[in-house]
Parts: C-alpha cells; structure tokens; sequence
C-alpha cells in the first residue's frame, strides 16, 4: 500500500509532477554533461601518458604536464638511466607546441609528439587511416580527422608547413582531441627533433622507462633519483594525476566542470524539495488520518521517501535519455562528452540521493502533523 | 421514526454490566496559553463497555470533539487519568499512543477522510496495512467488510464517484476492519441525508450489538437518538446528565425522556 499510495499521490497532480521530473531531468543533464565533459578532458589530458608503455617518466624538474615538459634533456640522463640497474629499456620522446603554417595561408599551433613507436614509446592512438609505416615515410606525420578543417588541409597526403620543414599527412587517427586545442601531430622521433629544432641532437622531453619484469618500481625510481640531477622521476601514475592538476585545476577548467555539476546537483535538489513539500503539504490531511488510524511515522515517511524515489527513477531515465542524445551529438566536436557506465551508475546514485534529501523538508512537516486536525476538516 | 430490531436488548443490558474498555476519570483539558487559556473539559469522567452504541450530544464549543480526541489518543488531556483496554495512557510517547490507536481503536470521521487517490478496498486496505497486515488474507478480510457494510459492488470504486452515504460506509468498514474494541465517531450522520444516516447509524448499531464493540458516536443530530443505548449530554466542557435506553423502550422514549430531561431542566 506503501508504494501504490506514493504513486497514487505522484501521479495525482500530473502539472506537478511534470514540474518534479523537469527539475530532476535539467538537473541530471546539467550533472551529466559537465561530468562527463570533465571526464572526457580528463581524459583527453592523458591519452598519450596513458597510452605509453612505460613504467616511469624522467623529466626535466618541474614539467608540468605531457605537452608542457620544459627544457629539452640531453643524452647525459638516458645513458644514466639505462646503466641503472633494474633499466629494462629507456625511449626517448619528444614532445613540443609549435607553429603549423597552413597551405592556404595562416597558421595554428600544435603539439608535435616525436615517438618511435616501436621501441615502446607513445603510440600514436587509434590510427583510422595508414599504418605507422606510412607515417615513417619522408615528411609524414599522423594527424587527427577532427582536426582537418583547422589545419587547414584535407586528408591524406595533403602538405603543411612546421618550421622550415614540409610535412605531409601520411595517416589519421580518430578521436584523439587535445585539451589545449592545439592538435597531436605524430611522427618519428628523429622527424619531431627537425620540427622542433633540435635537427641531428640527441634532445628529448621525456625518456620513458621500462624496468625489467618483477622489478621494483619504486627501488628503480629511487637508483633513477639518486642518479640524475635537476631531472624528476614519476610513475605513469603519478604524471596523470600531475598533468591533470595542471590542465584541470591550476587553469580552473576543473573547478568549473565540477561547479557546474554541484550547481546542477543543488538546483535539482531545490526544485524536487519544493514539490514534495508542497505535494506533502497537500496531502497532509491523508497524512494526518494515517496518523489517526494508528500509522508509524516511519511508515508515513516510507510514502514519502517512496515518492521521492519514484521521481528519481522516472526523472534519471528522462534525463539520461536526453544526456545521451547530448553526448551521442558532442562526439564529432573538438570536446566530446564522456558517458560511462560508472558515470551513468553514478548519476543514479546522486538522483537517489538528491530525491532523498529534497525529502526531508517534507518529512519535517509531515513529523509534525497533529492527527486532531482530523476532527477539524 | 422507530429503531429497527437489530440490536439486542438483552445483549444491551448484559453489556451495560461489562467491565469498561475506556474509563475516563476527571479529565481536565486546557487549550491556549497565559491570558487565552480556555477551559476545554472542566473534568469529565465517562466509560464506555462492550456492545453499547453510546450518543454524545451537546452544542456547539461544549468541548465534544475535543474529549472525542482524548478517547481516541489522539490528544492528551491537561490533567485526568485515560485507561484503554487496561492501559494508562499517561506518559505515553506520540508513537504509544499511535500503538494504542492502532490496536483498539477505530475511527468514523465527519468529512469521511477517504483517500482520494484509492478505491475504496484500498481504503480499506490502508487501515490494516499500517498494522502490518498485508496480502491476500488482508484483501480478503477487507472484501468481506466492505460486503457486511453493504458496498461489495463498490469494491473498486474511487472516493469521487462513490455517494456521501457509501463514502461513509467506506469509512465505517475501514474502522472496524481490524476488529477494535472500540469504535469513535465524529458526527457521523452530519453530511448525510435522512437515508444514508439512518443507514450508517443502523450499521453503527450493528456493530455495537452484534459485534461486541463499544461504540461512541459524538453527534448533534436529533436523528441518531433511535439508535442509541445511551445519551450523554456534555455542555460547556462538563457532563450535565446521561440516559440509558431501558430495556423494553423503544427508540422514541429515549427522545421523549431527552425532551422531558431538557422541560425538567
């Protein structure tokens, strides 16, 4: 009886409950859209750290992120990882912002990311068109589809300029946005030093580590640490959550996403608040005669938490509905948003709980009710 | 106006000896505060037994309704002492009291207080459900007060299109559904025509007489008094006078005595 006499006072007052389940629906789509655009920053943030197969990451002190790795190291600290015992393999990788001179005339920054991939360095991700083969040709280099249009070049085997040198799109990958906006251009290690200028050094922004299998990590770090000097060692870790502070918190970009998702959470929980309170407040006669006939005031607040739950249920599946199709339209723009079923399980906890707490200003007035009011309608 | 035969005088006069299931004892009631303090009860003792349809009259501001919510638990008086079923209700915590309600007292209201929003077996459902009682059994039980009240047709139906009589009908079903001794109404017959009153009193009779329950209906309507075991008459927060339906009366003398009572007085 719990449960039909929840619906029934739902369903009761439909303009009502039209206006309980916008403000669930909003506040989920607000929720989703900047949680998941947070969390497809995140992850645009470290793609390429997660993407690397390393265990450790020498940099120079106080790089900040992949693409903002400071001064170039030389050789000195890779010939002094690699005689650290424990060193399976380090790779060099360069990682640098520079100019891309459109054909057409103009020009716009990108990231040139210098892998050999076949050494275990950074892949290029989720390559559409050409193989890394194709990227090793001379002048090649791999560059995402999103990004055609602001490079000002079509496809494959289209040219631009970096620096002096010509390039020519060799292969596209899909789907691999930068956060910064500035695009990945991937190409061969010795390539990324031409177009960076560091021509025929040995120059680097990161050397990537991989210790030998059963080694300790953190025992190889230390033997690294007391090594090198002026230079950091992270694991793949430690440099994720580094680059992500950088991009997400010390730019604010973060605090934003994730204000906007408490700001959704906080309108949500007002406006469900406001219509159990005025629906309760209506009800508060049948109330009242539930409390005459002997009722607990836990089984009056079980219609009411029950009443809250079936808007939470009903209110997510409509929101999510519309956050899907959100995020489904977002996937060919330079910042998709990002739907996961944690996230999607998430959101339905915080509607549970949002619906939850919107309740307790109707179970205060409905704790007291005075059931002599019964005698007085 | 003559009352039908359903009751029993013999059951009456039995009940009449029975040892009370509500003793009220000196109950004072003070409403307001400081200078607005108004003397609701000025110390009323009533009890009520088995098997007896008791009438409690009395005009407008006389303190009716409210010694009616202080039999019923629902509120507690300023001083005086309440027994229900053998126990004291002083001290009682909300939630006590809401037990004791629960479990030997059923309520009739004026406005019916049906839930709108069910049919009138869930109305009936609802009064069991808050005991715990639940299922087919529960469903069962209700179908078969609902028929004793004459609304087995009318299971379904919702409060809107049922008429005031069979809302009332619902109401009297869902009081006595789970079986309490006591039964307390609030002007019953109020928003009822001369029909469906005479059929809700006939049917609170039925539920004093032959059920054995004590039934304590407060009313101004002149109407009720045919159905009566005993009239008391409250006036100004104090019990000025009781009648008792002697066996072999019939419905009208109690009127006549009422009347005789009030040239007297």
């Amino acid at each position: 009886m719990i449960f039909t006499l929840a619906f029934r006072n739902l369903f009761h007052d439909r303009i009502r409950l039209a206006v309980t389940l916008v403000g669930i629906l909003f506040s989920i789509v607000l929720v989703a859209v900047q949680l998941g655009l947070y969390l497809g920053a995140s992850r645009m943030i470290t793609a390429n750290i997660d993407h690397a197969d390393a265990d450790l990451w020498i940099m120079p002190f106080g790089a900040k992120s992949f693409e903002d790795g400071g001064l170039l190291m030389g050789t000195r600290e890779r010939h002094q990882a690699l005689a650290t015992p424990g060193v399976a393999q380090v790779t060099p990788l360069v990682v640098r912002f520079t100019e891309w001179r459109k054909p057409e005339g103009g020009s716009t920054r990108v990231v040139v990311v210098g892998t050999d991939a076949e050494e275990g360095a950074v892949k290029p991700l989720s390559l559409k068109t050409g193989t890394w083969e194709d990227i090793k040709a001379p002048d090649a280099i791999a560059v995402d589809e999103t990004y055609l249009k602001d490079l000002g070049v079509d496809g494959i085997g289209d040219t631009a300029q970096i620096g002096p040198s010509r390039v020519k799109v060799g292969a596209l990958t899909s789907g691999v946005r930068s956060f910064t906006q500035s695009p990945y251009v991937y190409t061969p290690l010795s390539r990324a030093r031409s177009l960076v200028g560091a021509e025929g050094s040995d120059l680097a922004t990161f050397h990537l580590v991989k210790v030998y299998p059963g080694q300790d990590v953190e025992q190889v770090r230390t033997s690294l640490l007391n090594r090198l000097e002026g230079a950091e060692v992270l694991t793949t870790e430690e440099f994720h959550q580094r680059s992500l502070r950088q991009w997400l918190f010390r730019t604010g970009a973060g605090v934003a996403l994730i204000g906007g998702a408490l700001l959704g959470i906080l309108v949500g929980t007002v406006i469900v608040a406001q219509t159990l309170y005025s629906s309760t407040k209506d009800h508060i006669n049948e109330f009242a005669t539930l409390r005459a006939l002997g009722s607990s005031s836990g089984y009056i607040h079980k219609v009411i938490l029950t009443q809250a739950g079936l808007s939470a249920v009903i209110g997510y599946v409509l929101g999510m509905l519309l956050a899907l199709l959100i995020v489904l339209g977002s996937q060919s723009t330079p910042l998709p948003i990002v739907m996961t079923p944690q996230l999607a399980a998430g959101l339905f906890t915080v509607t549970v709980f949002m619906c939850a707490i919107s309740a307790v200003s109707a179970i205060v007035k409905v704790t007291k009710i005075d059931p002599a009011t019964v005698f007085s309608r | 106006m003559t009352r039908k035969k359903s009751a029993t005088p013999a059951a009456t006069e039995s009940n009449a000896k029975s040892e009370p299931v509500l003793s009220a004892t000196n109950i004072v009631k003070e409403l307001g505060r400081g200078a607005g303090t108004v003397m609701a009860l000025k110390g009323v003792d009533l009890q009520l037994v088995p098997g007896e349809l008791t009438l409690l009259m009395g005009p407008s501001g006389s303190g009716k309704t409210t010694l009616l919510s202080i039999l019923g638990c629902i509120m507690t008086p300023t001083s005086g002492e309440l027994t229900v079923a053998g126990t004291k209700t002083a001290g009682l915590s909300p939630d006590e009291l809401a037990v004791l309600r629960r479990d030997h007292i059923g309520f009739i209201f004026q406005s019916y207080n049906l839930f709108p929003t069910l049919s009138a077996l869930e109305n009936v459902r609802i009064a069991l459900d808050v005991r715990g009682q639940k299922g087919y059994e529960a469903a069962r039980r209700c179908e078969e007060v609902l028929r004793e009240v004459g609304l087995g047709h009318r299971l379904r139906n919702f409060p809107g299109n049922l008429s005031g009589g069979e809302q009332q009908r619902v109401a009297v079903a869902r009081a006595i559904v789970s079986s309490p001794s006591i039964v307390l109404a609030d002007e019953p017959t109020a928003a009822l025509d001369g029909e469906n009153g005479n059929a809700v009193m006939e049917l609170l009779a039925r539920i004093a007489h032959e059920q054995g329950r004590s039934v304590l209906a407060v009313t101004h309507d002149p109407r009720t008094l045919p159905y009566a075991d005993r009239v008391v008459r409250i006036e100004d927060g104090l019990i000025v006078g009781e009648e008792r339906r002697p066996e072999g009366l019939d419905a009208p003398e109690i009127t006549d005595l009422t009347k005789r009572r009030k040239a007297h007085a």
